[in-house]
């Protein structure tokens, strides 16, 4: 397995208004295999969508990303880069798709004039070619009659398709990286369906790695080769995605679990993490869990490490050492 | 048998477009022609994607926008017909709960005065002592702690606000509560505790929810009877299980099967619609489904004759074929 991109310790803190910074990514490490899909899964707040931005240097200010933290893209540290090189790697061999298209599409430019700009930006090619390029990816996403789309503006599409033209334009720089930032949240379900299909296909012909940000263990499921799970600005539970969802170890994960509405199966009462998700300047001391956790535990006000809980299935909480999990 | 608490009859809400060649365009059909009841003590749940009209029949019901026509009565009160000051009064039986609590809680209002204005509107309390009683009594009914009653709404996060908008619902005594998709914007552990708190008070206070939602799995853990509408209509109803179980709806089925399980061994027909719903102010003629089925019965007959709700097996459903399912059905 080729390692693309390899992550450690990622730290990004922003200033809190009474003084000090919060971390809410704080020491997050994962790799990225070509061809493979990781799955990056919590809930609101947890730092998945800002781990994500800080990958591409995309961190809003005042935020930061935190000196002794690593981003390696082969040879280079992507943390390093300025200028030109690091456009050269954003959106062209690093591309990125969010949640809700029309604040990312230009509104008084056509989809051809906006997929024709990414090609020219990253590659020497005349006007013709690009366009031809540019139709035949949208055509590659599903979109009917491309040729005649090129012309539209993102007003006249429907969400379903303006996250395919997004799609299309991540495609434009032919990147060896996707970071998919809830692709389909906004999406209905028939339509998320058609868009998941997308990506899936494009992921075999293309052999992209994909990094898949997302609340949903739906999506997850029967997609990610991978999962981690992440709680208060960590990752909490890592394991392969059949290992995670036959055996979730952690208290959070297993909470997730159980919250999880399903359409089959027996019917039974769902049985939720109790109290809400904290942010970050009232995550506790010790285990960031320990207040919601359903098992008390004498360590637990020391923050766990990631703890091994089976072959290639880690966990940041003590159980793992008890072998209870 | 008791009669149904709310009875829809042909419910038709069209919307005209505003401007300067509103006059020459088609009005939106958001609702074309919705009919159902509501038992006492029962959920119906209003499933569906965006811009089938659900969320319309769930504010004209409550007469929070008028009708284009259709009858809506509630435990026997014809509520299109009603004066101002009777419609007041029955308002304090049919409340309402919003996707977004915050957008409808007003930021300069305290948490207790918010739930308190109902009480004061409808006089339910005699003196401010028993009014602030029943708010406290409200917020710890809704699993929120009293003392919340002085603090302010942007306090919150999103589950606490939910919970506030209940207790808020609730403090009128309603018997039915209209539901408007009240964990969509929740995340998953929340969502869950909010879905067993609005069970939990349906069994104490035997209220009646419309449901609506275009979660599948979320309506499974409250729903009795599930009504799917696209377009405007509903193409089908029954019994929650069942409906879940063995859908005969072409549409139906394409819902479910879309449904993204978290269970990697889920081995499923998924069937992908192609293309995306016609616009409401241009619905296709004959069937409203037909530009998208992929029923292999399909004909001629559904691009030009409207296919009636009838009882197939143990649901309700919109379609001529519907005897045929038109994927091999999964066992549950």
């Amino acid at each position: 397995m080729t390692t693309l991109l390899d992550v450690r310790d990622l730290r990004v803190s922003f200033p809190m208004s009474g003084g000090g910074r919060v971390h809410p990514v704080d020491g997050v490490s994962f790799s990225l295999e070509r061809g493979r899909t990781l799955a990056l899964v919590g809930e609101s707040g947890c730092g998945k969508s800002l781990t994500s931005l800080a990958l591409l240097r995309l961190v809003p200010p005042p935020g930061r990303i935190e000196t002794g933290s690593a981003v390696r893209f082969g040879e280079t540290d992507l943390l390093s880069l300025e200028g030109e090189a690091l456009r050269r790697v954003r959106g062209r061999r690093i591309a990125m798709i969010f949640q809700d298209p029309m604040t990312s599409l230009n509104p008084v430019f056509t989809v051809g004039a906006q997929i024709t700009e990414v090609i020219h930006a990253h590659f020497d090619v005349p006007a013709r070619e690009a366009r031809d390029s540019a139709a035949a990816l949208l055509q590659e996403v599903g979109i009917p009659d491309p040729v005649a789309r090129l012309r539209s503006y993102p007003h006249q599409l429907s969400g379903g398709m303006r996250q395919r033209v997004m799609i299309a334009i991540a495609l434009a720089g032919k990147p060896e990286i996707l970071i998919a930032d809830e692709p389909t949240t906004a999406l209905d379900v028939t339509v998320q369906a058609q868009i998941l299909e997308v990506l899936d296909r494009l992921r075999e012909t293309h052999g992209m790695a994909v990094l898949l940000i997302t609340h949903d263990l739906g999506i997850v499921a029967g997609r990610a080769d991978r999962v981690a799970v992440m709680y208060a600005g960590q990752i909490i539970e890592t394991a392969p995605t059949a290992e995670l969802f036959a055996a979730p170890s952690h208290p959070y994960t297993q909470g997730l679990f159980g919250s999880v509405p399903r359409l089959r199966g027996p019917l039974g009462r769902l049985s939720p993490i109790r109290g809400n998700v904290p942010p970050p300047e009232a995550w506790p001391s010790g285990c960031r869990f320990r207040l919601r956790c359903p098992i008390v535990h004498q360590r637990s006000g020391e923050l766990p490490p990631l703890l091994p809980v089976g072959p290639d299935h880690e966990m940041r909480c003590w159980l793992a050492e008890d072998g209870r999990a | 048998m008791t009669a149904p608490l709310l009875v829809a009859e042909d419910l038709v809400k069209h919307y005209r477009s505003e401007g300067l060649f509103a006059a020459k365009a088609p009005p939106v059909r958001a609702v074309d022609g919705v009919s159902f009841t509501v038992g006492r003590g029962e959920t119906l749940a209003l499933v569906g994607e965006s811009g089938c009209g659900k969320s319309s029949v769930g504010r004209t019901i409550l007469r929070l926008q008028e009708p284009t026509s259709g009858r809506v009565s509630f435990d026997g009160a014809d509520v299109f017909g009603l004066a101002r000051e009777p419609l007041r009064a029955l308002r304090r039986r049919m409340q309402i709960v919003f996707q977004d609590p915050y957008s409808s809680l007003n930021p300069r209002m305290t948490v207790g005065e918010a739930v308190a204005e109902g009480i004061e509107i409808h006089r339910l309390a005699r003196t401010r002592a028993e009014r602030m009683e029943r708010v406290a009594a409200l917020l710890e009914e809704v699993g929120l702690d009293a003392s919340y009653a002085r603090r302010y709404p942007h306090e919150f996060s999103g589950g606490q606000r939910q919970r506030i908008g209940i207790a808020r619902a609730l403090a009128v005594e309603p018997e039915f509560l209209v539901c408007d998709e009240p964990v969509s914007a929740l995340d998953v552990s929340v969502q869950a505790q909010v879905i067993n708190l609005l069970r939990d008070l349906q069994e104490r206070r035997g209220l009646a929810y419309l449901f609506i939602a275009h979660d599948l799995a979320v309506v499974r853990q409250i729903a009795d009877r599930i009504a799917v509408m696209y377009l405007g209509r509903i193409v089908e109803t029954g019994p929650a299980e069942a409906l879940l179980s063995d859908p005969r709806h072409p549409y139906t089925q394409a819902l479910l099967s879309a449904v993204p399980e978290p269970d990697p061994l889920a081995q499923r027909t998924r069937i992908v619609l192609s293309g995306d719903p016609p616009s409401p102010s241009n619905p296709p003629p004959g069937c409203p489904f037909h530009t998208r089925c992929f029923h292999p019965l399909r004909s001629e007959r559904c691009r030009t004759e409207v296919p009636p709700l009838r009882p197939v097996h143990s649901t309700i459903a919109a379609c001529h074929y519907a005897e045929t399912s038109a994927i091999a059905t999964v066992a549950p």
